[in-house]
């Protein structure tokens, strides 16, 4: 998934939260941007054969040596005693003896994914920070609509950006350019964010208190949507030049989505869109999203997404104050009954 | 192509089923695999070969079962079987529907030596 930390994965690189340090060196940004870009390089020229002829070993000598390793609750230790070769009916050890044998598993095959997407929540949580996972396909105005958002919210809210692209650091600069901390997830061959990619992007991201913490996803509409973030809302965006049937058509990215943002929409009369169908076909696959339409160039503007995030953002607040109230009572309740 | 990334979870959760249960090998995996997972189960078994090559798994079966689909009617107020994503409520035949079942994809069981 990363060469951070050396696990396993697809060779995901991630930037700093304030980007390379010699800004006025474009041209050299990629290899200094981060200490990892070698890490890069490593992954695709080993690919599968390294991982595999490694196997554990490499995995478990990494992680006893590691001293730049700080998050050991993205990688729990090993058991302990791990290969008990005496053990077990069945061991394979002495030749002839092997006989096969069933083992229930019956979990979820992303649930690695959603255990981290947990770690993620929890800390989100604890930071009480609105986290929303933008999805849409490639073009359809994500990196403008954030731009233009960060620009009207600024010196309102605090904001945070976790930005995933295959390649370039272009989306995260554009990010910083107004002011904002980005953190640029280049995904390699990945076609999506995963939630140990975006654990290991907060590692690098002041997360500010009570803010909005905005996640963009690969552009692509049928992967990132098979893969929580921890997000506390998807945001699905789909400009109007998109066409009226691509929710029949790609179901499962507004499916799950919080809000379905309808953009670009001073293009309508040029693209000939119907609007209504395509409301209607959002409608079809989703029928409990919210749906708004907005313009990050024209005179539709971005007011009534604003207005939507403000009050997502004081629910959850609100949400996660009375939660914190409710383990108050529950501690001052048993400290009384204690005396 | 995520079922790529899905091969790799797998193949992450055989190994670390190796470590914990004592087996070196698998032969055979067992996967339940929802209608409205978003899982094309011919990328998934071309991922599986890719992934698996050199591995504990390297030459097993994969066995897909697929299971059926259900949504929730918001007409109905019921959970309705819907055999495709578009395809109208079976009961009333409105298309307000959202899927609450057979979206999983699971793991079931390994055949292991």
């Amino acid at each position: 998934m990363c060469t951070v930390c050396g696990c396993s994965g697809d060779g995901a690189t991630i930037s700093e939260a304030h980007g390379p340090s010699h800004s006025h060196a474009h041209g050299h940004d990629h290899p200094h941007t981060h200490t990892h870009a070698d890490g890069t390089s490593h992954s695709h020229a080993h690919g599968h054969g390294h991982d595999h002829a490694h196997g554990h070993d490499h995995d478990h000598a990494h992680h006893g040596h590691d001293p730049h390793h700080h998050d050991d609750h993205h990688h729990p230790a090993p058991d302990a005693g791990t290969l008990d070769y005496g053990a077990g009916p069945a061991r394979a050890h002495a030749p002839g003896l092997t006989q096969a044998r069933m083992v229930e598993i019956e979990t979820s095959i992303l649930a690695k994914n959603d255990d981290y997407a947990g770690r993620n929540r929890t800390r989100l949580d604890a930071a009480g920070v609105l986290a929303l996972n933008l999805l849409s396909g490639p073009g359809a105005g994500k990196t403008t609509l954030l731009v233009e958002t960060l620009k009207a919210l600024s010196g309102r809210l605090p904001c945070a950006v976790i930005e995933g692209d295959q390649q370039t650091d272009n989306d995260a600069a554009r990010i910083r350019a107004v002011g904002t901390p980005a953190v640029q997830i280049n995904t390699g061959k990945g076609c999506h964010l995963d939630a140990h990619m975006v654990g290991h992007a907060l590692e690098k991201l002041p997360l500010p208190p009570g803010g909005v913490l905005f996640i963009e996803n690969v552009g692509n509409l049928v992967c990132p949507a098979a893969f929580d973030l921890g997000e506390t809302k998807r945001v699905t965006l789909i400009s109007v030049a998109e066409g009226e049937d691509k929710p029949l058509k790609y179901p499962d990215i507004f499916e799950g989505a919080d809000l379905v943002l309808i953009t670009k929409a001073d293009l309508a009369p040029h693209v000939d869109a119907d609007m209504a169908t395509l409301e209607a076909n959002i409608r079809r696959i989703n029928p409990t999203a919210d749906i708004l339409t907005t313009s990050s160039r024209g005179e539709i503007g971005l007011a009534r997404w604003i207005a939507w995030l403000e009050a997502a953002r004081a629910v959850r607040l609100n949400d996660l104050a009375s939660a914190r109230e409710a383990e108050a009572s529950a501690l001052r309740a048993a400290a009384g009954g204690a005396r | 192509m995520h079922e790529m990334a899905v091969c790799e979870s797998l193949l992450s959760a055989m190994e670390e089923a190796a470590k914990a249960q004592n087996f070196s090998r698998v032969t055979r995996v067992r996967l339940a695999i929802g209608r409205f997972a978003g899982i094309e189960v011919e990328a998934l078994r071309f991922g599986f070969d890719v992934v698996t090559r050199g591995s504990l798994a390297d030459g097993a079966e994969l066995v897909v079962l697929e299971e059926e689909g259900t949504a929730w009617c918001f007409d109905c107020s019921d959970t309705v079987p819907l055999a495709h994503r578009l395809a109208p409520c079976p009961k009333c035949g409105g298309e307000r529907l959202l899927p609450n079942g057979g979206t999983e994809m699971k793991i079931k069981d390994l055949e292991v030596m």
